[in-house]
């Protein structure tokens, strides 16, 4: 195996490691802040991704379609956290489960009422389309260099809004003491929308910017939501590093695992079965890592409470 | 002098810079009620949870029944003996008074591992039970809903579930608070009785009560113990009232 | 006789008198559907002792069916096919016999809750509902990467397996089958929920901090639980796999560990006979609204949406009433 591969796997590996970071982040801080668990989050991941490519498919901008994903999938939280989870923050986690089970029926069946059940194509634009050389000449897609580049750049933003500007200290308030921010004369209820409306706009510009690579159909949100839990739960509850480092840790295992199980099985066993099993282990492997870092660290790498 | 039931030598604990029990060390005799007192802060509720495993200390030593108990989890520790009551009331609302004692009962024989036989059949556990119930003075309401008991009587219960163990010590973590002075004067001759049974270190902040039941009493300030003594010593000392009752002249 | 035990008993009649009506007036479709419910009832009732007793939100319910499902796909599989399992250490030879196939599925999910449970245990609230679901999507991406099975297409048996004494391929003797296992199922929960077990598993539930106080170990009291709710949504799974007579990864898929849970909260959590309601319903409103717009999800979300915000305690709840105290 060359050098080059291995190379091309790691890029890869960052590029859905930075993906699931955006579902991540808004994920762990609408725990933070509000301790909702938020199953459609992976709806509005989908939402950015139809509202891209409809928007893609009238006008032919990419950079509109982005920012159509963005805006929808942020109004569209903001709706949702307004008409039925803000119900829910007094709530336990059942019905939080529930009722945001109930949110994905209604959007995935919703979506399939408008669109049909015939996935969407949002196409890369023409200036990335090609590839590019990097150092050590290897040629990688350009899209997905961008992708790495997008994700690293909402990481340092999202970095920058929670530590320096007024909103990133009233989040930080209301992680730590709900009562105390009431008593401080933030409208609570407005902080909730804004955090949650964050999150899903992060959510849908991830859609938006997979779609491209991936098709965009209905469903797709929620085996990403599922893989942004495991990152959850390896980096942290409610911490924005700790979802940055799983959601690298478990972009990359699932890259390389998928490369390198198999290879690791030729060297004991005939290429076609070494094949299958290391593939289906390959299968496993992000959930074997989950497994080890919660015997390890059971509240996860940077994870406080429980 | 016969040896302590349980000791604690030179406990410490730090959260971050604050040092909550600072090189405790205090034990508690057959046959007496000690009291602990201290301002709020004093650090009283992170020792008792020291004292019961539900902490761990930084530093020191926990020995109860002659055996050490540092490193033993709060279970091992309630089947050594020692019954703890908790501050706020810790019990199964939805449950009757009856299950919430039965709980106790079945704790201490160590079997919650029936399957097919109704619990309130196994007659050994039942009547255990049932006597504590008695005990406390909650014979009547038995059947009760323990989310539609007043405060006073889960504070009982409370008790009740401790008594269950067959306790070799009990902890009480402020079993007066929030009771009126009807409840708490009710309470107070429960545990005068109970010393009987095994016993008691108790935490807590009604003074009357304090008075009225210890028969040594610690006094923790930041962390540390200032002076252990009986009441009269610790009505007498200067220290005392300057720290804990704040009145320095 | 109170009013919740009214319902079960008007439960009770229906799941014996609309089978018998549909048999006799030949409306075999209906004997599936009932089927069907009865299954899916019997899965959510083992969800229900994980949940209702021992408050375990666990969104992975569908490891056990999904396991209980291949357990029988896998030992019918050799069995048509006249292959062994394994011919290493001993030969295996694979089945088409209902009860071996009921005790395999029974074994290995409840050995699969186990080492689930340990794991998933050592959290506590989210992280548990986040693990519980990421280990069933772990079965569902295992399912269809291994191709001995089928993989993604699943594999189809062709002959339902048999039952001594009984014709399983008549469809009202099946479901009578089925009615037994969930009969007997109810009747072990409702000893259950009064045993010695039991009550230490509430407690565990509401007060965690008292069960431990009492020298008890509220862990592993709710991993027991967890075993024996993942048994029985086991056992669950083989039937629907006899049922349909065949398996998919798709008994592994996150939507069906929602749809169980869907079950129970819409029946009744922690009720006796709320997953037998909630199963019911859903199977009903599955067939009259499916028939209706292929959309029907739609509607069983807001459904759910209103039941969660407005509803507590499901159906059996609406009818009986807040729960009263188990005696």
């Amino acid at each position: 195996m060359s050098a080059i591969l291995i190379a091309e796997q790691v890029l890869n590996g960052l590029q859905s490691g930075v993906m699931l970071f955006l579902m991540a982040a808004g994920l762990t801080l609408i725990f933070g802040v509000m301790g909702l668990i938020n199953l459609a989050h992976g709806s509005l991941y989908m939402v950015g991704a139809f509202a891209a490519a409809a928007v893609a498919a009238a006008t032919g901008s990419f950079l509109l379609a982005l920012a159509a994903a963005l805006a929808a999938a942020a109004l569209a939280g903001a709706v949702v956290e307004t008409v039925v989870i803000r119900r829910l923050y007094d709530k336990d986690h059942l019905d939080q489960v529930l009722a945001t089970f109930a949110l994905i029926l209604i959007f995935s069946e919703g979506t399939r009422w408008i669109f049909g059940s015939f996935p969407l194509f949002l196409d890369i634009p023409p200036w990335l389309s090609g590839p590019v050389e990097l150092p050590g000449g290897i040629l990688y897609p350009a899209y997905r260099l961008a992708l790495i580049g997008v994700g690293l750049a909402v990481a340092l933003g999202l970095w920058l809004l929670i530590s320096r500007t007024r909103l990133g200290v009233r989040i930080r308030a209301g992680e730590n003491d709900r009562e105390m921010i009431a008593a401080l004369g933030v409208d609570i209820s407005r902080l909730y929308t804004v955090v949650f409306a964050l999150g899903a706009g992060l959510a849908g510009l991830a859609g938006a910017l997979v779609g491209a690579i991936q098709s965009v159909q209905v469903g797709m949100g929620e085996p990403v939501l599922i893989l942004a839990f495991v990152v959850i739960v390896i980096g942290g509850i409610g911490s924005i590093r700790g979802a940055l480092v799983g959601a690298l840790l478990v972009g990359l295992t699932d890259t390389l695992g998928g490369i390198f199980l198999p290879e690791l099985f030729k060297l004991f066993t005939d290429p076609s079965s070494a094949t299958t099993i290391g593939a289906a282990l390959a299968s496993m492997s992000i959930y074997v890592l989950m497994a080890a870092i919660l015997v390890w660290k059971p509240t996860g790498l940077y994870g406080a409470r429980a | 002098m016969t040896d302590p039931v349980l000791s604690v030598e030179g406990l410490c604990k730090s959260f971050g810079a604050l040092r909550a029990t600072d090189g405790v060390t205090l034990d508690l005799r057959p046959g007496e009620i000690h009291a602990i007192i201290g301002p709020n802060g004093a650090g009283k509720s992170t020792l008792i949870q020291q004292i019961c495993g539900g902490l761990s200390p930084d530093a020191g030593r926990i020995r109860f029944l002659g055996a050490d108990v540092t490193a033993l989890p709060v279970r091992a520790r309630a089947r050594m003996g020692l019954a703890r009551t908790f501050q706020i009331s810790s019990l199964a609302m939805e449950d009757t008074v009856l299950q919430n004692a039965l709980l106790g009962a079945l704790g201490a024989a160590g079997r919650p591992w029936g399957f097919l036989r109704p619990a309130l059949r196994d007659a050994g556990p039942r009547t255990l039970a049932e006597q504590a119930l008695e005990r406390v003075g909650l014979g009547d309401v038995a059947a009760v809903r323990t989310a539609e008991l007043s405060h006073g009587q889960r504070r009982q219960l409370e008790v009740a579930v401790a008594l269950t163990l067959s306790p070799r010590a009990f902890v009480m973590d402020e079993p007066m608070a929030g009771l009126g002075s009807a409840g708490s004067q009710q309470l107070t001759a429960l545990l005068a009785e109970l010393k009987a049974d095994a016993p008691v270190l108790l935490v807590e902040h009604d003074m009357d009560a304090v008075f009225a039941l210890a028969d040594r009493i610690s006094v923790l300030v930041y962390g540390q113990v200032v002076m252990t003594g009986t009441v009269e010593e610790v009505r007498a000392d200067p220290r005392v009232r300057e720290a804990y009752l704040g009145d320095a002249p | 006789m109170s009013r919740e035990r009214a319902f079960n008993l008007a439960a009770l009649a229906l799941l014996v008198a609309v089978p018998a009506w549909a048999q006799l007036t030949g409306e075999t479709f209906t004997i599936t559907l009932a089927t069907r419910a009865v299954i899916f009832a019997l899965a959510a009732t083992g969800l229900n002792i994980a949940l209702g007793l021992g408050g375990l939100v666990s969104l992975g319910h569908a490891v056990f069916f999904g396991i209980g499902g291949y357990a029988m796909g896998i030992l019918a599989f050799h069995a048509q096919s006249y292959t062994p399992l394994t011919d290493w250490p001993v030969t295996i030879p694979g089945t088409k016999l209902m009860p071996v196939i009921w005790l395999v599925a029974i074994l290995v999910s409840a050995l699969a809750a186990l080492l689930i449970g340990l794991l998933a245990l050592r959290t506590t609230g989210v992280y548990f509902i986040m693990i519980t679901l990421a280990f069933g999507q772990m079965f569902y991406y295992f399912a269809i990467s291994w191709p001995a099975y089928g993989g993604e297409d699943g594999m189809a048996i062709y002959v339902r397996n048999g039952f001594p004494g009984l014709n399983t391929l008549i469809p009202i003797q099946f479901y009578g089958l089925c009615l037994a296992w969930l009969l007997v199922v109810l009747w072990f929960n409702a000893r259950l929920a009064r045993s010695r077990f039991g009550l230490a598993l509430n407690a565990a539930r509401q007060a965690p901090q008292r069960v431990e106080t009492v020298g008890l170990d509220p862990v592993r009291l709710k991993l027991v639980a967890l075993v024996i709710s993942g048994a029985v949504t086991g056992l669950a799974g083989a039937l629907f796999a006899d049922l349909n007579r065949f398996v998919s990864p798709t008994m592994f898929s996150w939507q069906l560990s929602g749809e169980i849970m869907v079950f129970v909260i819409i029946g009744g959590v922690g009720r006796l006979f709320g997953p037998v309601a909630g199963a019911c319903l859903f199977v009903a409103l599955e067939h009259l609204l499916g028939g209706i717009t292929a959309y029907w999800h739609v509607w069983l979300g807001v459904l759910l949406l209103f039941i969660v915000l407005f509803g507590r305690g499901g159906l059996v709840g609406i009818f009986a009433g807040r729960g009263a105290v188990h005696d």
